[in-house]
């Protein structure tokens, strides 16, 4: 049953169909990009792409922004190595939503105008709040970004299956991951610079489109080969896990039971922890907010929320057909030989699926090809949003309202931003380049910490409680900010396990993996106390911003 | 979209107009009809969400029962997680679009004239 990635027969069509492909996909983009840029004069267009996307493209581009190489090589890779334990990830993604969609989307749109800060700052005194924002913003997008390019480097030798010893294009394995990250970070500067948000935003429209495309084709595939019968699918995967019943139930990667009492009682708070983090981070991602901007109307932006539950939560129940699929036609030892973390389960799965459906090793190499494209449009499309929004927020947060004090022009403040999304491009390469030997996957997880712990609390007290103020702002983004990032550094994913950061050093006396049990109430305590040691009040733009929230009116 | 342009002379400031809008009975009936179905709504998925991370913690026993087939509780009760998703997302959708539109669509064109300083840039 078990199918060697690009076995030797399929190997050079396969990759240089997937070379093809993605090389289609990244002209196609830059040609969006430059047309996009003709289209980007004012400092509207190119931070919220002029507000002119409809509901359902916003929705499309959500999609497209937060469908990470995690979410769709992740998640089916976990499903396929540890069964149930993967589809408890994908519900928190989506959960999350309902949080963004009740309580954030509208408010925002209608009271801000081109990043987070914007309602943060909105009734406080700009230089403190619009610093912390950007401190954050640049922080959580820097680590997500990281786990990308790092991501995308150790998928190229994988996808093109450059095995050690073998060569490409004259590049051995480990030169071919720096020059992916290079690739990557250089589209994903362009797509920003010359493309702004209108351009991001069509990248991320064409990555969903395609990313639904190719789940859905190989999930009517694997159910055709089960004769649509779910239950007969399941137990085909618990058989080929050799795990039996245990793998279709939670408790094989999170929350696992062992003999140590202790152990295991930490186990299960990581699981809750987790849970959480999930849940809540998602409405204080960075990128994530400044979509709704893009929209004209609060309307539009709950619509965007709506086709974007809609997709995501699609995708997810998708990536279920997905990961049990690999783990009965591929089986864990094949995806283990190629990733010991899964995140080529999905691709092995499409060269399965090729082989019995499209005819023989041609279509294996065919089908895989196309799954291997779909995986990296998917990684361009994501890290584009990342560097636009970490790049807004250094031009129009920290350098026009921090050090102009709000006196820089439109032109200047977007050539800022064009050259801070240079500058942030290329530092994440670099530190990507010397971090690619480490495990950072833990990066997506601790954004997420960072993003419920200290943006969202922020985020609603601004919009929810009268009496918060600059002090309860900066001390809840600090706060929770510092707490995620401390107990992550003590925690045994930097240090003292096999499979942390640096495995060979043990610094770690914080039990769990995930800080957000822990932080996030934290942040929202530094919040309240943070604001309650303070007089400051302005009643006046309260009023306002509580009105304009609201109603929309005097909305950008 | 933006409406930076200072009207002649308003007969009263920005800030008071807000302030007299947000003090009124209608904007609080608003906020009312917003925060009473929101907050419940939020408090009502956290839960269900919760409960749900915490059987598959603590329940193993009950969410490995098979009800039909390979088919467990763990996979019914995540299913259902997205089910109840999806139908938040379209109550919430059916009551912005009754209940709160319309009265924020009324008061913001009230609002109409009034002057916007943008105090910050933003």
């Amino acid at each position: 049953m078990s199918t060697v990635l690009a076995a030797e027969a399929g190997s050079t069509t396969a990759r240089n169909l997937t070379i093809t492909l993605f090389l289609i996909f990244v002209a196609i983009t830059l040609a969006i990009t430059v047309w996009a840029s003709r289209q980007t004069k004012t400092a509207t267009d190119f931070y919220a792409g002029g507000r002119s996307f409809s509901g359902f493209q916003n929705g499309m581009a959500i999609g497209g922004d937060y469908m990470s190489a995690a979410s769709f090589l992740g998640i089916a890779g976990l499903i396929a190595l540890y069964g149930y334990d993967g589809f408890l990830y994908s519900i928190g993604f989506l959960v999350a939503w309902l949080v963004a969609l009740l309580l954030v989307a509208e408010l925002l749109r209608n009271s801000g105008r081109y990043t987070m800060a914007d309602v943060l700052a909105f009734r406080m005194r700009q230089r403190p709040v619009r610093t912390a924002a950007s401190v954050s913003t640049i922080t959580v997008s820097i680590f997500y970004l990281l786990a990308q390019m790092v991501g995308a480097g150790a998928l190229v030798a994988l996808l093109l299956g450059i095995k050690p010893g073998t060569t490409f294009l004259g590049m051995d394995a480990d030169t071919a991951k720096v020059a992916t990250i290079i690739l990557v970070g250089a589209l994903m500067i362009i797509y920003v610079t010359v493309g702004g948000m209108k351009g991001t935003t069509y990248v991320q429209i064409v990555k969903a489109f395609l990313l639904m495309s190719g789940a859905i084709v190989m999930t009517l595939l694997v159910l055709a080969h089960y004769k649509f019968n779910l239950s007969t699918l399941l137990g085909d995967a618990a058989n080929a896990s050799g795990k039996g019943d245990n793998f279709l139930e939670p408790g094989l990667r999170y929350g696992v039971e062992s003999g140590d009492a202790l152990k295991t009682f930490y186990s299960k708070m990581d699981l809750l922890s987790l849970g959480i983090a999930l849940v809540l981070g998602t409405a204080g991602l960075p990128h994530i907010l400044i979509r709704f901007y893009t929209v004209p109307t609060a309307k539009a932006a709950r619509k965007s929320v709506l086709w974007a539950i809609g997709i995501i939560g699609t995708f997810y129940l998708l990536t279920l057909a997905l990961g049990f699929g690999a783990a009965a036609l591929v089986g864990s030892q094949a995806i283990t030989a190629q990733d010991k973390a899964g995140n080529t389960a999905a691709p092995q799965l499409a060269e399965a699926l090729g082989i019995k459906f499209l005819g023989g090793d041609l279509g294996g190499a065919t089908l895989l090809a196309i799954i291997a494209a779909v995986a990296f449009a998917t990684i361009l499309a994501v890290v584009a949003g990342l560097t636009l929004a970490s790049s807004s927020s250094l031009a129009h947060d920290f350098y026009a309202n921090v050090i102009k004090d709000g006196q820089a022009s439109e032109r200047q403040e977007v050539n800022v931003a064009r050259i801070s999304a240079l500058v942030i491009g290329a530092i994440s390469i670099v530190l990507s380049i010397f971090a690619q030997s480490l495990n950072v996957a833990f990066l997506v997880a601790l954004a997420f910490a960072v993003a419920a712990s200290g943006n969202l609390p922020a985020i609603l007290y601004s919009l929810f409680w009268r009496r918060f103020n600059t002090s309860g702002a900066v001390w809840a983004i600090y706060g929770g900010l510092l707490a995620a990032v401390v107990l992550v550094f003590f925690s045994p994913v930097v240090s003292g396990a096999p499979t942390a950061m640096f495995p060979d050093h043990d610094w770690h006396w914080f039990p769990l993996s995930n800080p957000g049990i822990i932080s996030i109430p934290f942040g929202f305590l530094c919040g309240w106390i943070g604001t309650l040691v303070s007089r400051e009040h302005d009643e006046e733009k309260y009023a306002e911003l509580e009105v304009r929230s609201l109603t929309g009116a005097g909305a950008h | 979209m933006s409406t930076d342009t200072p009207a002649s002379a308003p007969a009263e400031s920005a800030a008071e107009r807000y302030l007299a809008v947000q003090r009124s009975d209608e904007f609080a009936g608003l906020r009312r009809a917003l925060r009473g179905f929101v907050f419940p709504m939020t408090v009502a998925f956290f839960l269900w969400y919760a409960l749900y991370v915490i059987l598959s913690a603590y329940a193993r026993g009950f969410m490995g029962t098979k009800l039909f087939g390979n088919i467990n509780v763990a996979l019914v009760f995540g299913l259902l997680q997205f089910v109840s998703t999806f139908v938040i997302a379209w109550l919430y959708a059916r009551f912005a679009d009754r209940r709160i539109d319309p009265v924020a669509d009324r008061i913001r064109a009230e609002l109409g004239e009034v002057t916007h300083e943008h105090g910050p840039r933003g």
